[in-house]
Formats: C-alpha cells, structure tokens, sequence
C-alpha cells in the first residue's frame, strides 16, 4: 500500500502524534488513570507485566484455546458444510436450524458452555469452536456451489463421476471462499476463547484482565488489549500466508477475500 | 428450397453420427417450449460439419443432446452404432469460453480428460505435450491459464478436447468470444488442426462466414422450434486461406445461409 520511499516514515510520525496527543489530554484535563491511563503508564505497566514475566503463562492459554478452538470448529464446519452443500435432503433439514443459529449471538451461549464444561481448557476450547464455526461453514456451501456451470458440464461430458467432480473441481474451486471463512474463523476463534475468560476462567488473558478490572488496573487492561490485538494479527498472518501458498493461481485474491467476508456478515 | 435427403432409411454405414428425427422440448404439457423439431442428419468419419443459425435456434441444444448432457424428448442420436444416453468417454466438446481450472497449468488442463478417465499417464503425458506444441503453445507447459492471451486459452481448451483421442469433437461457438481479427487466425488454425487430425467434427456457429470457410458440409437452422433450413455441401479447395472469403463461390454459399435464415428476404419490407 505504501505510496511511496517516505510515506512509512510518515505513517509512524503519525501514531506518535496521536500517543502525544493522549498523553498531552490525559495531563491537560487531569484525567484520573483509573478511567483513562496516559500512553506512558500503559507502557510503564507493560514493561513490569513483562519483567514479572506476568503474561506469558496466560498468553499461551489464551493462544491454545484459540488454536485448539480453530481447529475443531473448522474440521467440524468444513465436514457439514460439505455435506450440505452435496446432498439436497441434509440441506433441506438442516438449512432453518443454520439459519436459526446463525442469527444467534453464539457470544450469548457461553455462560451455558461453561455449566456444561467447567470452568478448564474444554469450554474454552468449545466456546472458540463455536464463535469459529460458522462463517467457515457458511463459506465452504457457498463455495462448493459457486462452481462454473459450463466447468460442470465440461466434467460431465468427460463422464466424471461425482467424487471426481468434487475433488478435481468444486473443492480447489471453493478454496478462495473456504480460506476466506478460514481468516474470519480465526479472528473469531480468539473472539470466543476471550469471552469465555472474561466470565470465568482459571487461565488466559481474558481472566488476567477480568481480575485487572477488579483492582482498577486501567493501565494493565489497556496493555492486555495491545497484547491481544497483536495476536489477532499474527493469528490472522498465519492464515493469509496459508493462502498466499495454496491459492497462488487465485488472480482476485485480496478484493475476493473481502467480498466473501463481507457475504458471510456473521453474528458472533 | 427444402434439399430433401431420404432421411427414414437407417444410418449409412461408415456414418460416425446419426440423427434421426430428434426433437427436444423444455418444459412438460402445453407450457412447454419445442427448442429442437424433426432434426435428421449423419456425419460421415472425418467430415466437418458446421450448424449455423441465430442465438436461440437450439444449437447449443443440439450440441448439449449430442455430448449426452441433455436427454432428447423424441428420436434417436448413435455414435459409431450405438445410441448415445449420457455422457460418453469418445466425445471431446470445445465450449464458448475455454473452461479451464485456473489451478492448473497448461499441461495439467489438457491432462484433464486423462486424469478423469485414468489414461495412461506417461502415454497421455507425451501426447499433451506434442497437442500443445502443434498449436503453438511449446514452452508455455507450465504456464497457468491467467498467463495466456484469450487465443491462447482457446487453444488449451480445443486441445485438452483431443488428448482422449474422441470419436468426434463437439465445438460449441468456441471462438464467439475472441475479437474479429483472432477469430479469423484461429480459424485458419482450427482448419490445420482438423487437416492434420482428420476427427469428425460439429462446428456450432452463429457467423455464416465462419460456417462456409471451415466447414465440407453446412446445417441451416431456423429458430422457434430448431429445424434444418437447409443443408448443402461447400465445394471449396483445401487448405482455404482467408483470402477465400472474397471469391464469388464463397459469396455464393454466405448468400444461400442468409437466405435459408431469412426467407422473406429479411430486414423491413
């Protein structure tokens, strides 16, 4: 995106002149650090977060129960999806139940999660599978189906039999919708396994901040929500650099992508 | 008007295709549309035929029934003596876009019918490779489909059609997409191929010009329902270059396929 040698430079001197513009109304209107810490005391609060070595332990539960939630929700989404978008009858007994979940803020399901499951890694895990499902389901029927009429008519004419034609056809041309939902199901993944935390957790940033809340540690709350937006984004890399692999041959890929998130406008 | 073979008799021997008396309609009942009425013709082994007529006079219908993707309402459709109803493994059909899996290279698009029908892979392999460079692709193997021009592309999609070694080829207006001056080369290029391949061959075209230039034998069709206008032979001297276009024979035969598509004579009285 970078329009030219100076505009990174540019970029940088323009955070700085908003973190000095915070840092100058926090001291400017008095404002107490309970209700909105100056930028210095959350980088003060990060540094002794990080010296305490306070956040490792709950980064790595937060990171499992994302991961793990990822990828079983995906597995999951990816096999019923198939089958919905493969056999007519499942689709017709299943489509009212998707679209009732579907509407649903799955968020709202969590307290639930967490009586069946305890207060340990599986609701954590169930709760991230969940918020991960859908979009990843939603887009693996879109695209198993967006598949080429005169494509299809191509396989048959070769006499192709079904399998063929879902394996040489309609999957390698469902992988730009399928890593789509794969890029918002991971962004979701963290948003499930957070929510979780933040009701009751033994582990995990969500309950470091929660218990940060209980003491008034502003500061600290903001330094958890630096922390967790850089997960999100490495979390998100990992996905993008899979489908810069896999989808090499996929010419529209970045307006694509943002064409099927916006199509599969999920409710968390 | 009417040139009338005897078409009740059975198929002439030797014939790849016949048709006889093929009628198709979509929809049941009084609300169905008759797209195809009363077609009957054969192809001998190694002729070119090409079917003109206007968007919506059932060609691609025709060409759909023939390739076993559509099942016929009325009569009958053989190949090589045996009745086609469904998919067949000895037909290769060329379609309006090239249809290529962008996922593939060049190699892989026109492995295709092989993998599908699990040929020889080695055999197949060498075969591809020498399909591509007889239609000038040598070096662009492993290029993918988005690397070629829209010429190219057609090209994949006529020779991924031949790698099976198809009975007949079933072309479906493959250049109606390209521009005027491309269309004409590839023309030309289908024509070298066909003399080099000799395969049966059913041209599907809206141009007239397009239909006397490659074809031994032009089909008519008039639309609302599909039926032979007229069907004549094109006595034109092999290899035809473009420059035939402008002779008086040539002339002749456009005028014949115009006035079979118009018979009040066309435009307002």
């Amino acid at each position: 995106m970078s329009r030219g040698p100076g505009s990174f430079a540019l970029r940088l001197l323009f955070i700085a002149a908003l973190l000095g513009a915070w840092e100058w109304a926090v001291f400017y209107f008095q404002t107490p650090a309970y209700i909105v810490p100056a930028p210095s005391k959350i980088a003060y609060a990060m540094y002794n977060g990080i010296v305490t070595n306070l956040y490792v332990g709950h980064i790595g539960a937060t990171i499992s129960e994302t991961l793990l939630g990822f990828v079983v929700g995906c597995a999951l989404a990816f096999m019923l999806g198939t089958v919905v978008a493969l056999s007519r009858t499942v689709e017709y007994y299943l489509y009212p139940i998707i679209i009732m979940f579907q509407a649903m803020p799955k968020v709202a399901l969590v307290p639930l999660i967490l009586v069946w499951f305890g207060l340990g890694l599986t609701s954590k895990v169930i709760s991230a599978a969940l918020v991960a499902f859908f979009p990843l389901m939603v887009n693996t029927i879109v695209g198993l189906h967006s598949a080429d009429e005169d494509r299809v008519n191509l396989m048959r004419s070769l006499s192709a039999s079904r399998w063929q034609i879902f394996r040489m056809l309609q999957l390698p041309n469902a992988m730009p919708y399928i890593f789509a939902g794969l890029e918002i199901a991971m962004i979701f993944a963290l948003i499930g396994a957070i929510v979780a935390e933040l009701i009751s957790s033994e582990r995990g940033l969500g309950m470091l901040m929660q218990s940060m809340s209980f003491t008034m540690d502003v500061a600290g709350q903001f330094s958890i929500l630096f922390i967790l937006s850089i997960l999100g984004l490495i979390l998100n890399g990992l996905v993008t650099l899979a489908r810069r692999k896999v989808l090499f041959w996929d010419t529209s890929r970045d307006a694509d992508a943002s064409q099927q998130t916006s199509t599969s406008g999920e409710v968390l | 008007m009417n040139v009338q073979v005897d078409l009740t008799k059975p198929p002439l021997p030797g014939s790849v295709i016949s048709v006889r008396h093929l009628s198709l309609k979509y929809g049941r009942g009084a609300t169905g549309v008759l797209a195809l009425s009363d077609i009957s013709f054969s192809m001998a082994d190694g002729e070119f035929i090409a079917v003109v007529g206007p968007s919506g006079c059932g060609k691609s219908t025709l060409l759909k029934v023939l390739a076993g993707l559509l099942p016929q309402t009325e009569g009958e459709v053989d190949l090589n003596g045996t009745p086609i109803r469904g998919p067949r493994r000895d037909i290769g059909v060329v379609f309006q876009t090239p249809v290529l899996f962008p996922w593939r290279t060049v190699l892989g698009n026109v492995m295709l019918p092989a993998d599908v029908q699990g040929l020889d892979q080695e055999k197949m392999r060498r075969r591809a490779l020498e399909l591509i460079g007889m239609v000038g692709l040598g070096g662009f193997e492993q290029r993918y489909p988005r690397e070629l021009s829209g010429g190219m592309q057609q090209r994949v999609g006529i020779v991924r059609a031949l790698i099976h070694d198809p009975a007949i080829l079933l072309m479906d207006e493959p250049f109606g997409a390209l521009d005027a001056m491309t269309r004409e080369n590839m023309n030309v290029e289908l024509q070298r191929i066909w003399m080099e391949r000799r395969k049966t061959v059913l041209f599907i075209t809206h141009s007239t010009v397009e239909a006397v230039f490659l074809a031994d034998r032009v089909i008519v069709l008039t639309p609302r329902p599909g039926k032979i206008g007229d069907e004549f032979s094109v006595e034109l001297p092999r290899p035809r270059k473009l420059s035939v276009m402008n002779t008086e024979p040539f002339g002749a035969y456009v005028r014949r396929v115009r006035t079979a598509l118009n018979p009040g004579g066309g435009g307002m009285d």
